[in-house]
């Protein structure tokens, strides 16, 4: 394990509220550049709202708020000079369940960010890169002018993989994202975030603890809006500090 | 056994009220429709629909100039009440939630409620006394007033069905906020806005009273804005409150241009309709 590796993430005392419902408390935390922290817990603790506190999508919500500090870089993320949507560009993000572009084809799809961003480029070739990224290209190249929607859901989910991955972020947010996957896309999904580490840091919200024993370096532990633990995955397995983290990795609730 | 044929008996004449309704209902629109076209197929020939009206008497002429009139302020109404409409509705569904989106709400609801003849009357003071004419941007700003309710409204509903997890995910992309309501939910509810806009456009293009004091009428073909201009529904109402036996003819031929016309419009909408939803 790379312990040495420079930080890419640090968390320091996260708060998160919906009005008056104080969802994250006081979680500290840091991420490994090139690592890939799993956030674990039962439903409701508060891992959804937490990985969305890290691309500020968190307060787009009605009522909802965070304070505390989010370091990128070393940079706060939740400092007046930055702009939040300049912020969302660095910080890719996949959702839960598939959700391409409708109204667009699998090549719009991809090269929706470049383009909604106007940002520059040879757009053919970082659509092809971002789709061989996400390993959907060969499924995909003779037909990159087909609606989105005549993919399967696991190729949607990679398609939207390789849509952030356009943009090229440093940091990728994967809030459970093969949880409405079958067997086999979820072993390419996981798969696909070995191969992705090379490149990001990566921070993926999970439900399923093997999942998250098998695709990441560093697992968190949340419990009602706590961080109960955060260590190497393998120690959080296996050797856990707190009782509550053993009780919940071994199933004994949740 | 005797319960069960009562049911039977009793099934039978709920029935049997209802299909007797449902004729009853159908009646009116079947005559409307037997009438219109028996009276006015008559009527129809090449030159009814491309040339100008003729006077008392003589024969021929047609009314060319009131159909293209009627698109041209209908058209005119569509650029002016589309933006605004749509721009409404995109908002009321993205920032509606407050107080100001309440009241926008609720004026809206009032505005569909008002009699388009005073709509037409209302766009009678804003244009056609300040510019001292009668003209076809008059009748088009009280179409496009008309207008503008039933699309904020119709545009809201389709927006809002458009999944949140589209707009997290243009927004997740770093794409601004108000970019994602243009380009990514209003062009995902497009389709179906589509559809409210043809249905909005056919009601307009069947109205009459607030073009009676706007856009008035004319003889000739018009293409200036700001001239008095032909519509079929006041051409319709003109020929049908004449002595003349030709007249009302005409008026019954033009009736059935109009019905022919917003026929197809609601056709092309609900063909629109039909295949957004096989997509």
């Amino acid at each position: 394990m790379v312990i040495e590796a420079p930080i890419k993430v640090s968390v320091d005392k996260l708060n998160a509220y919906f009005r008056t419902t104080h969802a994250i408390k006081d979680v500290s935390l840091s991420v490994p550049a090139n690592s890939v922290l799993a956030v674990i817990g039962p439903s409701g603790c508060g891992k959804s709202t937490f990985v969305r506190c890290l691309n500020r999508m968190h307060e787009l919500i009605p009522g909802a708020r965070a304070d505390g500090q989010v370091l990128l870089d070393g940079q706060d993320v939740y400092s007046r000079q930055v702009d939040p949507v300049l912020l969302r560009r660095r910080v890719g993000m996949v959702f839960q369940r598939p959700n391409p572009f409708p109204t667009m084809t699998i090549y719009e799809n991809v090269a929706a960010g470049l383009k909604l961003n106007r940002m520059g480029g040879n757009h053919a070739e970082v659509v092809e890169k971002s789709l061989r990224q996400s390993a959907l290209w060969d499924e995909v190249k003779d037909r990159l002018h087909d609606s989105a929607l005549s993919l399967s859901g696991g190729q949607q989910q990679r398609l939207c993989i390789a849509r952030a991955l356009a943009v090229e972020p440093e940091l990728l947010l994967m809030d459970e994202p093969a949880s409405a996957l079958d067997p086999i896309a979820t072993a390419r999904i996981e798969e696909l975030i070995h191969e992705l580490q090379q490149q990001y840091t990566i921070v993926i919200v999970t439900h399923n603890m093997q999942q998250a024993a098998r695709v990441s370096d560093w697992t968190a532990f949340f419990y009602m809006g706590e961080l109960v633990e955060c260590a190497l995955t393998a120690q959080i397995f296996t050797n856990p500090r707190e009782r509550r983290t053993e009780d919940y990795v071994t199933g004994k609730f949740g | 056994m005797r319960q069960y044929s009562l049911r039977r008996v009793t099934n039978a004449v709920v029935m049997g009220l209802c299909i007797l309704a449902l004729a009853v209902a159908v009646v009116p629109l079947v005559s409307v429709l037997w009438l219109v076209i028996s009276q006015g197929v008559s009527g129809l020939s090449w030159s009814f629909f491309t040339a100008l009206p003729s006077p008392v008497g003589e024969i021929g002429g047609g009314v060319g100039n009131a159909i293209l009139g009627t698109f041209y302020i209908v058209g005119l109404a569509c650029l002016i009440g589309l933006p605004f409409g749509i721009g409404a509705g995109v908002f009321l569904a993205e920032r509606g939630d407050g107080p100001f989106g309440q009241a926008v709400r609720f004026i809206a609801e009032v505005l569909s409620g008002v009699p388009s003849i005073v709509i037409g009357v209302v766009a009678y003071g804003l244009v056609v006394v300040p510019m001292k004419r009668f003209s076809a941007l008059a009748g088009a700003v009280a179409l496009a007033i008309l207008m503008m309710p039933t699309l904020a409204r119709t545009t809201e509903d389709l927006v809002r069905l458009v999944p949140t997890t589209l707009r997290e995910a243009s927004l997740a992309l770093g794409v601004a906020q108000w970019k994602t309501s243009l380009r990514v939910v209003l062009k995902t509810a497009l389709g179906g806005i589509l559809t409210g806009v043809l249905l909005a456009v056919s009601r307009a293009a069947g109205e009459t009273a607030p073009l009676l004091f706007t856009s008035l009428n004319n003889q000739y073909w018009n293409f200036r804005p700001d001239q008095p201009t032909a519509s079929l529904t006041v051409q319709i109402f003109n020929y049908a409150i004449s002595p003349y036996e030709d007249w009302h003819q005409k008026a019954w031929a033009a009736a059935l241009v109009l019905l022919m016309m917003v026929g197809l419009l609601n056709l092309a909408s609900r063909l629109l309709a039909r295949s957004r939803l096989q997509a």
